[in-house]
């Protein structure tokens, strides 16, 4: 980070070491932190991926025993999705949507930092009981799956850490939401009306108001789990009247906004990466404002998708059935106003362009495979399987991450002041596609065939398949090594970057000099 | 200043509102999802959930001799409760509208005296709203004392406007540990 002052000499003292890092209220540096922090998870939480795959490179038990297994998927859903996902958004969010609407910094500063210095916290709790056994293959991680169903969850010994580590991730991302509200609705910069907002704001505001929503939810239902275990409460137990059902209704209330939460501020990135590298107009702004609105409303009455096979009535089967596929309208409209946008522009595709269509690309693929989910008596026979597997990592690695690192290389000189280098983004880019690919495509087939998710061991038939997936996932995860690499260089040094950064570029965060100033917009610019 | 000033009170209008979702949402979460969740299973006679009749109203049920319908009974006893617990008959025979009488047997082979309760469900939902009882030792706890054994006696029927292509009803319970919930009654 440069603490180059360019037009702004007051107030530029500010500790340094670590305290500048423990005592900032600067939405550079919090975004800063939250990127790093992100990033450190996606590490850990990728190596326990690769302990995944490593057990399921063979049928038979060879590296890990089953609890020890279970732990590492349950653990790396929770830290993919809590950890790394949701934490590069909002970080994405801090550097960027006060130098888009062209405001000073975030509405509540300090709030900020809480926000931030919240999740280590967190992810420390969730994490801690792994090392709480007799020794490391025992410990005591959570085992219980990501989706930490009742009654299986309100078994576990060490709940209590689970519980307020979850509490602690909602407060964290309430009061990022709060702020990013605050901040779009109140310091946008004179004559930049809502509906000439970039479209990574519009996607962060709708995104925030969903968090808003949903957290206290989850937070509803891990409380539910506490008390169940701990106060005598029967929620989720059938002998005091209670009903595991329950458990998996308030779970999915939340559970399928918060799929959205992850992907709509990625669709605002590919909104404002592929008109600049096309050298054309975003096609649809408003329609596009519109598709993630009803997205996001969509969202909130499709829950039970996730539950066709709980033995729902037919109608409640028809009515979720009919209301999931409609999300495809929306999200339809989203991806040809992408490709409209494409059409006839003078494209070039420079890293974060590449990383954009492979996102268009490999989301839709998801997209459709979710359409087949959610045709109901089809996904009795999908349903736990690893076409499940793979429909989300479709929609997640190549929707949610591949936006985030499309976005980071895309504002990257911004921040830093440098070029990165073209040649390690597009091997990082190639190698992470191809591993991507073999690793979760196959799932698709052994899916299919009926290999259920979630189990350490499987079939002979199934051996194949999941070769092929284990030595994609080890490619893939390498490959990541390569974007360290590259971001670490480009911080230090490089070629230097204009402010412009790319010949297309549109948008307020573009007029600032780069590597943006400490300060920016202290005097808000105006919007014609 | 006074814009500075303008702008910290919109802010803290915007917190103060969203506090509020947020303290309406775990209310929402925690309270009312669980409310209506029973609300809605019990309306639409969801979850297998079959309805408590008095005698006499049963009593008043034309019996439907056209038709036989078998009513198969299924026993399950959570891990957690040191109990032995089975139908006495596997299954019965019986026309729609007739009010039968079947019993359970459940022995406590701990000893220790413990308290149970008894969940059930009626498979295919769709006849659960048609299976009425009258009489059903799941609607209360039960406490057996160490080593005791205990008859269970369910009285139900079906009613005659059961569906044509149901011929076959399960009665299902489960059994599981309720020291925890135990009622002082
Ligand atoms: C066209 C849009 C989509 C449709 C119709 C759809 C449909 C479905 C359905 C029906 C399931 C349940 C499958 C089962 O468990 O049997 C499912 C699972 C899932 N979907 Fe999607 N989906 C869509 C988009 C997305 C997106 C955009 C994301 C996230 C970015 C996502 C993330 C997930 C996840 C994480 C699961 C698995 C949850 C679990 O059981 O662990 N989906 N989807
Ligand atoms: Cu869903």
């Amino acid at each position: 980070m440069s603490e180059t002052m360019t037009h702004d000499t007051h107030h530029d003292e500010h500790p340094s070491g670590i305290k500048r890092w423990l005592f900032t209220t600067n939405h550079k540096d919090i975004g800063t932190l939250y990127l790093w922090f992100s990033f450190i998870m996606f590490m850990l939480g990728g190596a326990m991926a690769l302990v995944i795959r490593a057990e399921l490179f063979q049928p038979g038990m060879q590296i890990v025993d089953p609890n020890f297994f279970n732990m590492m998927t349950t653990l790396h859903g929770l830290i993919m999705v809590f950890g790394a996902i949701m934490p590069a958004f909002v970080g994405l969010a801090n550097w960027q949507v006060p130098l888009m609407i062209g405001a000073p910094d975030m509405a509540l500063p300090r709030m900020n930092n809480w926000s931030f210095w919240i999740l280590p916290f967190a992810a420390t709790m969730l994490v801690a009981p792994m090392f709480m056994g007799d020794n490391f293959m025992s410990g005591q991680g959570p085992a219980f799956g990501w989706t930490f169903y009742a009654p299986l969850s309100g078994q576990y010994d060490k709940l209590a850490f689970f519980v307020f580590a979850v509490h602690l991730l909602g407060f964290s991302s309430i009061m990022g939401s709060i702020n990013i509200i605050a901040t779009i609705l109140n310091m946008r910069a004179p004559g930049m009306t809502l509906m000439k907002m970039p479209m990574f704001v519009w996607t962060w505001l709708i995104t925030a108001f969903l968090l808003i929503a949903v957290m206290p939810v989850l937070a509803g239902a891990v409380t539910m789990l506490l008390t169940d275990k701990y106060f005598g409460t029967s929620f989720f137990d059938a002998a005091g009247g209670g009903d595991p059902v329950l458990f998996q209704h308030v779970f999915w209330f939340f559970g399928h906004p918060e799929v959205y939460i992850m992907i709509l501020p990625a669709f605002g990135i590919i909104s404002e990466i592929i008109p600049t590298f096309a050298r054309k107009k975003l096609f649809g702004y408003a329609s596009m404002v519109y598709a993630v609105a009803s997205i996001a409303f969509l969202s909130f009455i499709v829950w039970a998708h996730h539950m066709f096979t709980v033995g729902m009535p037919v109608a409640g089967e028809l009515y979720f059935m009919y209301a999931t596929v409609m999300i495809a309208v929306p999200t339809a409209v989203k991806v040809f106003n992408w490709a409209t946008t494409m059409w006839r522009g003078s494209m070039t595709f420079e890293t974060p362009m590449l990383w954009a269509v492979g996102t268009v690309f490999l989301f839709t693929i998801g997209g459709f495979t979710g359409l087949m989910l959610g045709v109901a008596p089809a996904d009795f026979q999908y349903h736990d399987t690893y076409f499940v597997v793979a429909h989300f990592h479709y929609v997640l690695v190549s929707g949610a991450l591949f936006g985030i690192i499309a976005g980071v290389m895309y504002w990257l000189p911004k921040w830093t002041g440098n070029m990165y280098n073209e040649g390690l983004g597009k091997l990082h880019f190639w190698l992470t596609m191809i591993g991507m690919n073999l690793t979760f495509f196959p799932m698709h087939f052994t899916g299919l065939a009926g290999m259920p998710r979630r189990y350490s061991d499987y079939p002979l038939q199934f051996a194949e398949f999941n070769q092929i997936s284990t030595i994609g996932a080890f490619i893939f995860g390498f490959s990541q090594l390569i974007m360290l690499y590259l971001i670490i260089k480009c911080i230090k040094g490089g070629e230097k970057a204009t402010d412009e950064v790319w010949e297309g570029s549109h948008g307020l965060e573009w007029t600032l000099p780069s590597p943006a100033p400490y300060h920016s917009f202290d005097t808000a610019p105006e919007i014609k | 200043m006074s814009q500075q000033q303008d702008l910290r009170a919109a802010n803290k209008r915007v917190v103060r509102k969203i506090l509020l979702i947020v303290v309406g949402m775990f209310a929402f979460g925690y309270v009312a999802l669980p409310q209506l969740y029973n609300l809605i299973c019990d309306s639409f006679g969801l979850n297998g959930q079959a309805e408590q009749v008095s005698k006499a109203a049963a009593g008043e049920v034309k019996v439907d001799k056209s038709r036989t319908v078998t009513v198969a009974f299924s026993s399950i006893v959570n891990s957690r409760l040191p109990w032995g617990f089975e139908p006495q008959v596997k299954e019965i025979q019986l026309h729609p509208g007739e009010l039968k009488k079947v019993n359970y047997i459940a022995r406590n082979l701990s000893g220790s005296d413990v308290v149970g309760q008894a969940i059930y469900s009626v498979t295919p939902v769709e006849a659960a709203r048609y299976f009425k009882k009258t009489e059903c030792f799941c609607y209360t706890q039960q406490t057996l004392k160490s080593g005791e054994s205990k008859d269970m006696p369910v009285l139900f029927m079906l009613e005659p406007d059961l569906p044509e292509n149901i011929k076959t009803v399960t009665l299902s319970y489960t059994f599981f540990r309720a020291d925890k919930y135990a009622k002082s009654n």
